[in-house]
């Protein structure tokens, strides 16, 4: 996994509630049976017309945000299916960083997977940062993650919270599979007593 | 010190908890479909990986499959075809239990589980899909998962998560008639909203929970992630031991007594503690039907359809963006919405009951000249059970479509779509902007208000068919 320390770049405002799964990738580019290029398909249906035309309106349409790098999002962002397609496709696209007030579970979990950073702030700072990345490409925004602060584009700085485990994993690139295997022998022990406890399992 | 269900589940899975409360979980059951395994199968030849426990892993395609009763002559769409034949090749090559496209037993894989006996009490289970929240209806803890975490799950039969908190959603008293457990979990959507549940594992208790078949419970359970929760259970019963009993891969003799002794025990403790209580009367809930693109957006069918000015914050943008997307009015009665479409099937409401509930109103009926309605069984033994019932000769009859098993329409990621603008009245469990077909529309209903709606060609309320 692609190693998350800092990361510089414009951040595109998406104040819409509940942008779900579905919206970032649509159930049609599900059927890959890889991991990249998803990007071009990201937010597809709000991106482009039925011809395939991008609609000049949408955030990443629009000159100052084609090469964003942190989505600014409202509430419950990513709410929805399971798909790792969606954040496989945000990534592939080069956003990294998400910001809102909330996520939904699995999409907050799945990012941790892809070298993508969620963060949750509360309303206020979160409105802060909409109003900030309004203002286009202007608008640079800075993510520490060894110090958890956001800096922006007027020079203040916001702190944010992440769970420690998951920020060391993102820190280094850890491949949670290779750490899971370190303790092969508890997951032994757990299943040699699991037999004897619950042999219908 | 007393636990709720959740919590004992929890504890007999842990083995392994890290300082910051980080904790390997062990799982017992690991579904597996077509659409968001490929990648993880090819991670662990990547990595000259095998799968870990293939007797507790189960796999079978549903979201591509064709559902047209000419599907044996194969796929049609390239790409779908190249998912399910990876799933065959998956499944072979890791030795893991398959059902292929042509077996009986084949479709939606949260149907398939609980049916073949693989879903028991007290388990965990897992699948890269968040309707995985249906099995909880046994009172096991079940969630969907990424592809990552399938891929870390095949190679180590772990997972690694945190502590959810507890959630308790009661329903006192008893449903009226033509109220059902889809209503159920619709009202407790609209009560919390989809992100009142993050964070969260819901139990449902309560008589009105305690009155539903399991059929009805795993509607119930199914919806849990709508309303933005990791999981939704419901303890285990004689109504849930019943259901497992006999069933293929359900424990037999001297291993089913000892299952049951303790499956006995799954049950929240007296003066346990739940962090967040939600309580609603059975007797309050009416037939429900959602007017907007987001699950929480639930209204009565008596109700007329909302505006922008009713809402705060973010929601009135989204409210605007609905109504636009849905092509309805503000004032509008819900009643008066003329549909094109009813679809009924999806693991939410594609279980025997459900094709039981829409048979018991369309018999002797029809579905309005000009409308298109869809049957989808949610595997090939409900379809089977249901032909020798005679219920799909009576949805047959009525002017049903019978169709072979599979997700369909509820994602559309087979031929069975909407087009632009096309009005549907659906069985499933989402109507995000898209969901069933790029401008599709789509109303969430109960397998009873769909059928009421086939006949008049609106959005009915099913008690005024008598």
């Amino acid at each position: 996994m692609e190693k998350f320390t800092t990361l510089e770049g414009v951040a595109a405002p998406m104040p819409l509630v509940n942008i779900d799964t579905d919206m970032i990738i649509p159930k049609q580019f599900l059927k890959t049976i890889k991991r990249t290029g998803l990007g071009k398909n990201l937010f597809d249906e709000m991106r482009y017309d039925a011809q395939g035309q991008e609609i000049p309106d949408f955030v990443l349409n629009q000159p100052a945000y084609r090469d964003a790098k942190i989505l600014i999002a409202g509430d419950n962002f990513g709410c929805g299916s399971s798909r790792e397609h969606a954040p496989w496709a945000l990534a592939d696209f080069g956003i990294r960083c998400v910001i809102s007030t909330s996520f939904a579970d699995i999409f907050f979990n799945n990012c941790f997977k892809n070298g993508i950073l969620p963060i949750v702030l509360p309303q206020s700072e979160v409105d802060k940062l909409m109003d900030d990345a309004a203002r286009g490409a202007n608008a640079v925004i800075t993510v520490d993650l060894e110090n958890q602060t956001i800096s922006g584009p007027d020079g203040g700085t916001i702190s944010f919270d992440v769970e420690p485990f998951r920020k060391h994993c993102l820190l280094n690139g850890l491949d949670d599979i290779g750490l899971t295997m370190q303790k092969a022998a508890s997951i032994d022990a757990f299943e040699a007593q699991y037999k004897t406890a619950a042999p219908w399992i | 010190m007393a636990k709720t269900l959740y919590d004992k589940i929890w504890d007999a899975h842990v083995v392994h908890e890290a300082d910051d409360g980080t904790c390997l979980l062990y799982i017992d059951r690991h579904l597996v479909h077509e659409v968001t395994s490929p990648q993880a199968f090819e991670g662990l030849r990547l990595n000259n990986r095998t799968v870990r426990a293939p007797d507790k892993t189960i796999a079978v395609p549903d979201h591509n499959v064709p559902t047209t009763l000419d599907r044996a002559n194969g796929i049609e769409n390239p790409e779908s075809k190249i998912q399910v034949d990876a799933l065959d090749k998956n499944a072979k090559d890791f030795g893991i239990h398959y059902y292929p496209v042509s077996d009986v037993r084949q479709g939606i894989v949260h149907i398939v589980g609980p049916e073949q006996g693989w879903t028991l009490p007290g388990m965990t289970v897992v699948c890269g899909d968040s309707h995985t929240a249906t099995h909880g209806a046994f009172g096991s803890l079940a969630h969907g998962i990424g592809t990552s975490e399938v891929e870390h799950v095949l190679a180590t039969q772990t997972l690694i998560q945190k502590k959810s908190k507890n959630m308790k959603v009661e329903i006192t008293g008893h449903l009226r008639p033509g109220v059902t457990a889809k209503d159920i979990t619709m009202a407790v959507i609209g009560a919390t909203g989809t992100a009142g549940g993050t964070g969260y594992v819901i139990e449902y208790c309560g008589s009105a929970i305690e009155d539903l078949s399991m059929e009805g419970r795993m509607t119930v359970c199914n919806m849990a992630i709508e309303g933005g929760a990791r999981a939704g259970l419901i303890a285990p019963d004689e109504k849930t031991f019943a259901y497992c009993m006999g069933r293929p891969h359900a424990p037999k003799g001297a291993a089913w007594e000892a299952a049951l002794t303790y499956w006995k025990t799954l049950k929240t403790d007296e003066g346990a503690h739940f962090d967040k209580v939600l309580t609603i009367k059975g007797e309050d809930i009416a037939p429900l039907v959602t007017w907007g693109t987001s699950p929480e957006d639930v209204l009565p069918i008596t109700a007329t359809v909302p505006s922008p000015d009713d809402y705060t914050g973010g929601k009135v943008e989204a409210v605007r963006r609905s109504l636009a997307y849905m092509g309805l009015t503000p004032g509008q009665k819900l009643s008066d919405v003329a549909i094109d479409t009813v679809f009924i099937g999806s693991c939410t409401n594609g279980r025997i009951e459900d094709l039981r509930e829409v048979a018991a109103i369309m018999k002797g009926k029809k579905v309005k000249d000009g409308l298109r309605a869809m049957i989808v069984p949610g595997s090939g033994l409900v379809r089977a059970q249901a032909e020798e019932e005679g219920i799909a000769d009576i949805l047959k009859d009525a002017g049903f479509e019978w169709r072979m098993a599979g997700c369909s329409m509820c994602l559309a990621m087979n031929p069975d779509q909407l087009s632009p603008e096309e009005r549907c009245v659906s069985t499933s469990n989402r109507n995000f902007e898209g969901r069933q077909g790029r401008g599709g529309r789509t109303h969430l209903a109960s397998p009873a208000m769909a059928a009421a709606a086939a006949i008049t060609g609106r959005l009915t309320d099913v008690r005024e068919l008598g």
